[in-house]
């Protein structure tokens, strides 16, 4: 594999002043950092020949907050606030994949309520994310109605999120040692009452988009991305599954109690935006069915295994935690240097990958095929930059 | 001109006048601006001026009440109640609009070519109020009603794509210009379907006169008396008119989540609004016209020779019979045409132009031959009561 490095003037100089034919010329275009199909700050250079995408060029720093600078001089309690603003839609597993990191390191075992309590907030939230992402795909195939029905739902669940987090999108829920607070006497209950309002909602996501034929037509084969292609790019979660590479670490390397529910991995075939779609789909059902079958187990117990005061020091060394977030694989890497502060703390975000499998996918596609696929990777650009 | 010339050949033509003997002609406003002229310019002025003021508040009216049923109807799709604030349910949250609109810069694009960018609002708003000309609300609520007016709303249709050019091209933005070549392709396209379908219901009704289409469909509609090609017929007008309007599923040339908002992106305020109010407009001239050509424009619902039921559907007074009929089908067509637009997602360009030339073309001109067959063996029900 060959990597060709060149900088976006140098492509832009090759362009300008040279047309292939007397009648038609390449031409660029800035889709971002303001566009109302890149869901927030990216930017993306393209080249086009008429409605083709020659080339695809993600710019990105425009959301640049330096999260990862910021937590060198911060406690790995307070690393952990900032992990919200990362991916703000996989907010407790991203606290979770540095509280999970830390008590690696720490030696730190959290009793099995906690980690009940973890599984099932991480899949209420993936439910959640997955509720947004598909009323935003809607949205950007043109169909307004679908974002509403899935921030009505949404709304649904982030209620009973709320009611014993207290927040509703930086939900800063899960900390090293245990949680930020008990699950509230209601939360059971209305969870089971968000599942039996949720089912049948699924179905009606199937009757507005998935059995739509303007639906299929436009994500059947677009954006196809190899197996091959998805692992060389570093793919991970959906876009990887979509892909038919079943690689999922809840299954593979369980962590909380993944390893003790019954789950299935919905993985596509073709690799196509549509198996992205319908893997994203089925995974809500299965997250329903993970939570139900946690719900009615949780084990007596703290919520904190012990009160840790803020200063957890991490013996001198190398750590690398992941787990699997909403949009894919989310690793925390601390370097320790036995003090209260990570020497560094590098986070190896999902989307940075997904993001960049959208130019071998989309080469000379339509515009509108570049929405839908890039729609399909399910981007929340603040984790690009971070 | 055509204003006063066209029904004066129209009344040297006795064949056409005699055509409708059944009731007695009440005489379009042009018309009776042609009597007037030959006692004196001043009462041809007189109804001039009557016949441009009533267009001119239709034309600001239906932008009005349009975009608030727009909005209505939208929010109850989505599960919200759409305006609230401005007036008892919102009723004057599009006055307010208007105002707004007032009141705002008209931005001009530095580069851009500033006649053809303010002359294109202008042309497209010009297009849909000579289209309104023709429409048949009511016997003499009309303002032209001549002999060739199924190949002049053919015409003069094609003339709102001109505006749609003429502002994409003139805005010197590559986003409005990608919109505006979308807008061209696709309308020019939908036109031939277009006026295919308007074709099947000229040969039923063997004339080219708006009003006497009409009063063809004495015995019945023509949408059931022509049964299978009339239905045939109406989709085809349906689909075709939905892309004519540009919305969606065919509202590429906007594409908001592509490019932005397409053709109108570099327009505010009021140029902007005359977009606004001509694509509203142009919802109801398509809804009106179908009304005319498929569903009887303002005759009650009839069928054939059965007196009793046809006396029961007479039921309504001369005066307000036509105006509510008229009235409840335009609306009905109206609020399918919104139906769609919250419910589909958008076509990607390459399908939108499939669909037209490889599935609506070839079926428009299969069901134009068999629509032929069909009156001319008189296949159709109550034949011989034209």
């Amino acid at each position: 594999m060959t990597v060709e490095v060149s900088s976006l003037k140098e492509l832009v100089e090759q362009a300008s002043g040279t047309s292939g034919s007397p009648d038609t010329q390449e031409y660029f275009v800035n889709m971002g950092p303001q566009h109302p199909s890149t869901h927030g700050v990216l930017r993306l250079v393209l080249k086009l020949d008429g409605e083709r995408v020659l080339r695809c060029i993600p710019v990105l720093g425009y959301i640049h907050r330096s999260i990862e600078k910021i937590s060198e001089h911060m406690n790995y309690m307070n690393c952990v606030h900032l992990t919200d603003r990362m991916d703000y839609l996989s907010s407790i597993m991203n606290n979770w994949a540095v509280a999970k990191a830390v008590e690696e390191a720490a030696g730190i075992e959290v009793n099995d309520r906690i980690r009940y309590i973890r599984t099932i907030f991480a899949e209420l939230e993936r439910i959640q994310s997955h509720q947004l992402w598909w009323g935003v795909l809607g949205m950007d195939l043109g169909a307004f109605t679908p974002f509403l029905y899935g921030i009505r739902d949404r709304e649904v669940l982030n209620d009973v999120m709320e009611e014993t987090i207290g927040a509703r999108l930086t939900m800063n829920y899960v900390l090293p040692g245990g949680l930020m607070a008990d699950i509230h006497p209601n939360f059971v209950n209305r969870v089971k009452e968000f599942i039996k309002y949720f089912r049948p909602k699924l179905d009606e996501y199937d009757d507005l988009l998935t059995n739509n034929v303007i639906i299929q037509e436009r994500l059947r084969n677009v954006g196809v991305l190899s197996a091959q292609t998805a692992v060389q790019y570093g793919a991970t979660g959906p876009v990887l599954r979509g892909s038919g590479v079943a690689f999922d670490l809840r299954k593979d390397h369980p962590y909380g109690v993944y390893d003790q529910v019954d789950f299935e991995v919905p993985v596509g075939t073709v690799g196509d935006s549509w198996d992205r779609y319908w893997v994203r789909v089925e995974e809500m059902r299965q997250s329903l069915r993970i939570v139900e079958q946690l719900l009615d187990n949780i084990p007596p117990g703290d919520f904190l295994v012990k009160k840790l005061n803020s200063k957890i020091k991490l013996p001198e060394g190398r750590y690398y935690s992941q787990l699997e977030t909403a949009r894919g694989i989310l690793g925390v890497f601390i370097t320790s240097d036995k003090k209260d502060e990570p020497y560094r703390l590098h986070y190896r975000s999902p989307n940075f990958n997904n993001l960049w499998c959208l130019e071998p996918m989309i080469k000379g596609d339509y515009i509108a095929s570049l929405i839908g696929a890039m729609s399909s990777l399910d981007l929340v650009i603040p984790d690009i930059d971070r | 001109m055509n204003l006063i010339s066209t029904p004066l050949l129209a009344q040297a033509d006795p064949a056409s006048a005699g055509a409708a003997p059944s009731m007695e002609r009440v005489p379009t406003v042009s018309e009776r601006a042609a009597e007037a002229l030959q006692h004196g310019i001043w009462g041809a002025a007189f109804y001039i001026v009557i016949g441009l003021v009533a267009v001119l508040i239709v034309v600001s009216v239906l932008g009005l009440v349009m975009s608030y049923i727009e909005r209505k109807v939208a929010g109850h799709f989505q599960c919200r109640l759409g305006p609230m604030r401005v007036g008892p349910h919102g009723i004057l949250q599009s006055l307010a609009d208007g105002i707004k609109l007032l009141f705002k810069e008209g931005i001009e694009p530095g580069h851009g070519d500033k006649v053809i960018f303010i002359g294109a609002p202008i042309f497209s708003i010009t297009a849909t109020i000579l289209l309104l000309a023709i429409v048949p609300v009511a016997p003499g609520i009309q303002v032209v009603d001549m002999n060739v007016g199924v190949v002049y709303i053919a015409a003069v249709s094609g003339i709102g794509v001109m505006g749609i050019l003429m502002g994409g091209w003139s805005s010197d933005n590559k986003w409005s210009l990608l919109g505006a070549m979308r807008a061209g392709a696709q309308m020019i396209s939908y036109e031939i379907s277009l006026t295919i379908a308007i074709l099947v219901v000229v040969m039923f009704s063997g004339t080219l006169r708006v009003s006497e289409i009409i009063e063809s469909q004495q015995q019945g509609w023509w949408i059931w008396r022509g049964h299978g090609v009339a239905i045939v017929a109406f989709c085809l007008y349906l689909i075709a008119s939905t892309a004519e309007l540009n919305r969606t599923p065919f509202d590429l040339p906007e594409g908001e989540s592509e490019l932005t908002g397409g053709y109108h992106t570099e327009y505010s305020g009021l140029r902007f609004s005359f977009f606004f109010l001509a694509e509203f407009a142009n919802l109801f001239v398509f809804s009106a016209l179908a009304t005319t050509f498929f569903l009887g424009g303002w005759l009650p619902f009839h069928i054939g020779d059965y007196e009793g039921f046809n006396r029961v559907m007479d039921i309504l007074p001369p005066v307000i019979s036509p105006l509510f009929w008229f009235g409840i089908k335009c609306t009905a067509l109206i609020f399918l045409l919104m139906w769609f637009r919250w419910t589909f997602p958008r076509l990607r360009m390459d399908q939108l132009m499939r669909l037209e030339w490889k599935v609506l073309l070839p079926f428009g001109f299969a069901n134009l031959i068999l629509a032929a067959t069909v009156v001319l063996t008189g296949l159709y029900f109550f034949p011989t009561a034209t």
